[in-house]
């Protein structure tokens, strides 16, 4: 018997049980976008005699992004217009976003942040006499926003919480929306839908999904009319800056591993722009965040010797206009005149919160002063409780002392401030061009579908339409669910046949397991055995590979097309180890699945990195042989889809086309 | 290491349902060791420290040693969730203490109304471009104001 080394064995594997289920919407995720289409859907679900089921890998309370709360809201349209948030987002993601999507979640996501207070959101407010009060205060003198109170901004789009519960909340609610359909609602929660079911008959057609329980061993097969896909971004693909048990230190959620990704791609649906990639520049190593820091309390950044990084390069900025003359300039590019300096060794670079206090300091009384240094650490203390923790283990006070900043490794996100994701259709109305409508009009012209027929997306996986955020990724779930509804009703005879029998998925599914059953013999420490690979192990490889070839932090985000092919050689090689893939326990089977969904969000992102000849995220990433923005060439979308039948991968480009009317930006 | 657990105060939530940090826990972390009752952190260096564990633990054992990959040692974070406010104990290296208390919701725990108040919408309404809010309140969503492609 093999000598367990440096492990603590989880919740043991045993041969599992399959439970088939059969519902109209099967929602996958948990997070804020599942939230949202939970709370929709009930709502026509109900009068329409259907059934969902919702099904997240954690627990509703405490999942997703939002899952240690957030300190913002980043999305709240108010006294703006939406055509001027599309602007907003047009320019911050260099003038390639479906403005369709942008614009639908820009007119819809203040009825979500309305309800989001209804429920119990405590949300600032600003009184008449400019008085800040924080959310319970406001609703003690019932100030709320539907009622016409005017909400705190930190920037023109964010509005400032008290969110430690901001995702209690949220969930509650839809707990409570699932609970109201009866015997036609389930939530299940700790399983894992690792991949869609397709349809027996119809080869682009999603019929559900499959997974497993991580409590107990039971193979999870939902059959459903329409399906969601409201899963997370993806984390830990590349390299971290922390290697130790700091890499659990993600700036995005280290449970999001690109599952929706991958689960798209490999059904066959179409997927966008997934070179597109976030590095948020924020504190280091705990990566706390630097909005409220900059927008609220008027900090500056500078490099080791107090020089303003962004005046310094204004002119060679100007080689990415027309995004850097917007009156805000684009966040990759803010990052690429950081990283100038810190490539010329003049880091490190600072944020300057003492300047930014002290300066405060000059007109308030103690008192005042008092609640901005609370609402200073409540930033951090709502969404990012490490970097107060970090604050406290190196005594930074941060009226007196200034703090690093620094760009992180990359993450995959369509929520945030990036845009990669699945190619889904926009609503149907006329000002959207009939361009964007095409792709749809042989399997029907659902909003949010992907470009397989009954499988949807919202929120991370919702790609070429960033900056929702919280708010955004709630209520595009809302405006999924609807549509899943329609997409229901419109095809109500139709009978969910996967073209895989229970057997053979569960063989695929416990493949892991079943493997170190076979194997676990043949060494004296599991860790070690030329029969298999653990997840660990797996996840250590790709992120080497991706950091030291696709442009991680090892290069300072440069890469080329002889880099980028020797990566994709060597990332096929590991798709064959990981048919070697071995998992001791339910944990570890977990870790197993998120690894293929890594790898598969990994060979996306390589191929389309690959494919688009310019560079037009500096500060992103930069193609090295391409170091220019090519506007004529490249101002357009890159469409990816794997051929789940022939395995080949096709790559297109497809037209952006302009919806709001010039100035590029707000 | 992340979250971890004070064996003198976990007693393994054997008076509850269900072992309160393991079922909580976003990245499947805590478990319980059911030989000696006690929880621990099966995979410390996949810890988030989101702190969902440590607010929700019954017996207040959970705390945080932050991360050794950048963190010196004796900078802590402790919170007490209550039901309508969140206490915060920030204790430095040095021995600097500070102490902050904020609100967490504006309702009592368990009645956010998913209906916000309005009716179930008619079905006649499904094929259009709005929510079910704006269905029981009239609202027409916004169209741009102008077209670019047109």
């Amino acid at each position: 018997m093999g000598k367990i080394w440096s492990y603590n064995p989880g919740l043991p594997c045993a041969e599992p049980e399959i439970v088939e289920k059969e519902t109209d919407i099967l929602l996958v995720g948990g997070g804020m976008a599942c939230c949202g289409a939970a709370v929709e859907a009930v709502r026509w679900a109900k009068p329409a005699g259907l059934r969902v089921t919702l099904v997240d890998k954690a627990a509703l309370e405490r999942s997703g992004a939002v899952a240690m709360g957030l300190s913002a809201i980043n999305t709240y349209i108010g006294e703006n217009k939406p055509d001027d948030y599309v602007r907003m987002v047009r320019c911050d993601l260099m003038g390639i976003i479906r403005e369709d999507l942008s614009f639908d979640v820009g007119r819809h996501v203040d009825d979500t942040v309305h309800c989001f207070e209804e429920w119990g959101l405590p949300i600032w407010k600003k009184t008449d006499d400019g008085k800040t009060l924080d959310g319970a205060e406001a609703k003690a003198k019932g100030l709320t926003l539907k009622s016409g109170a005017k909400p705190v901004r930190s920037g023109r789009w964010q509005i400032m919480i008290n969110g430690e519960s901001y995702k209690c909340i949220v969930a509650e609610a839809a707990k409570n929306a699932m609970e109201q359909l009866g015997e036609n609602g389930e939530i299940l929660e700790r399983v894992f839908i690792v991949r869609p079911l397709m349809d027996a008959n119809e080869p682009n057609r999603c019929c559900g999904g499959v997974g497993f329980s991580v409590r107990e061993n039971k193979l999870y097969i939902i059959k459903a009319k329409a399906t969601l896909i409201a899963t997370g971004g993806a984390v830990n693909i590349f390299r971290p800056r922390s290697v130790g048990e700091g890499q659990g230190r993600a700036w995005y959620p280290v449970w999001n591993p690109g599952s929706g990704y991958a689960m798209c791609a490999m059904s066959g649906a179409k997927l966008v722009l997934m070179e597109n990639r976030f590095v948020p520049a924020r504190f280091k190593d705990g990566y706390g965040p630097v909005g409220a820091w900059f927008l609220l309390f008027k900090a500056r950044a500078s490099n080791a010797f107090d020089e303003d990084y962004i005046a310094k390069h204004k002119g060679e900025l100007e080689k990415f206009k027309p995004y850097s003359e917007a009156s805000v300039i684009g966040t990759c590019l803010r990052n690429h005149a950081m990283l100038i300096e810190m490539k010329e060794g003049r880091g490190p670079i600072y944020i300057h919160t003492e300047w930014a206090l002290q300066e405060a300091m000059k007109n308030m009384d103690k008192k005042q002063f008092k609640k901005l240094e609370a609402e200073a650490w409540e930033d951090f203390l709502d969404m990012c409780v490490t970097q107060a923790g970090l604050w406290a283990c190196l005594n930074i006070e941060p009226e007196k002392v200034p703090s690093e900043i620094m760009p992180t490794e990359p993450y995959f996100l369509g929520s945030h401030a990036g845009c990669a994701g699945a190619w889904c259709c926009g609503p149907d109305e006329d000002w959207v061009p009939d361009q964007y409508k095409e792709p749809w009009k042989e399997i029907g012209i659902y909003n949010r579908m992907t470009t397989v027929k009954g499988m949807f997306c919202a929120g991370d996986t919702v790609g070429a339409c960033g900056h929702k955020f919280s708010s955004g990724a709630h209520v595009e779930g809302r405006i999924a669910a609807k549509a899943m509804v329609k997409f229901c009703l419109d095809n109500k005879d139709y009978t969910p046949t996967p073209k895989e029998d229970p057997e053979a998925l569960k063989k695929e599914i416990y493949a892991p397991w079943y493997r170190f059953e076979q194997y676990k013999e043949a060494t004296t420490a599991y860790e070690i055995n030329p029969n298999y690979l653990l997840p660990k192990q797996i996840q250590t490889r790709l992120m080497k590979l991706m950091d030291e070839y696709v442009a991680g932090i090892a290069t300072y985000y440069q890469t080329n097309k002889v880099m980028l092919e020797r990566g994709l050689e060597l990332l096929n090689m590991l798709k064959e180890d990981m048919q070697l893939a071995a998992a001791r326990d339910l944990h570890e089977l977990m870790r197993a699945w998120e690894n293929i969904h890594r790898v598969w969000t990994a060979e996306l992102h390589l191929r389309h990195v690959l494919f688009r000849e310019e560079t037009r995220y500096p500060g992103y990433y930069y193609r090295a042989d391409f170091p220019e923005l090519n506007e004529a060439e490249w101002r357009c979308f890159t469409l990816s889809r794997y051929n789940p039948e022939s395995g080949e991968w096709e790559m297109e480009k497809f037209p952006y086309v302009q919806i709001i009317p010039d100035p590029l930006g707000p | 290491m992340p979250s971890y657990v004070n064996p003198e105060k976990c007693d393994g939530c054997k008076g509850g349902e269900k072992t309160a940090c393991m079922y909580i826990c976003p990245n499947d972390l805590m478990i319980l060791d059911t030989e000696a009752m006690k929880a621990y952190n099966q995979e410390p260096d996949q810890c988030w420290e989101c702190y969902s564990c440590v607010k929700i633990c019954p017996q207040g054992a959970i705390s945080v040693r932050h991360y050794a990959d950048f963190a010196p040692l004796n900078g802590t974070c402790q919170p007490m969730r209550g039901t309508t406010d969140i206490m915060w104990t920030i204790k430095f290296r040095n021995g600097v203490v500070k102490r902050f208390k904020f609100p967490i919701r504006t309702t009592p725990e368990g009645e956010a109304d998913p209906t916000v108040g309005k009716p179930d919408p008619d079905l006649s309404a499904v094929g259009d471009n709005r929510l079910f809010t704006q269905v029981a309140d009239n609202v027409t969503p916004a169209v741009p104001e102008a077209v670019a492609w047109k």
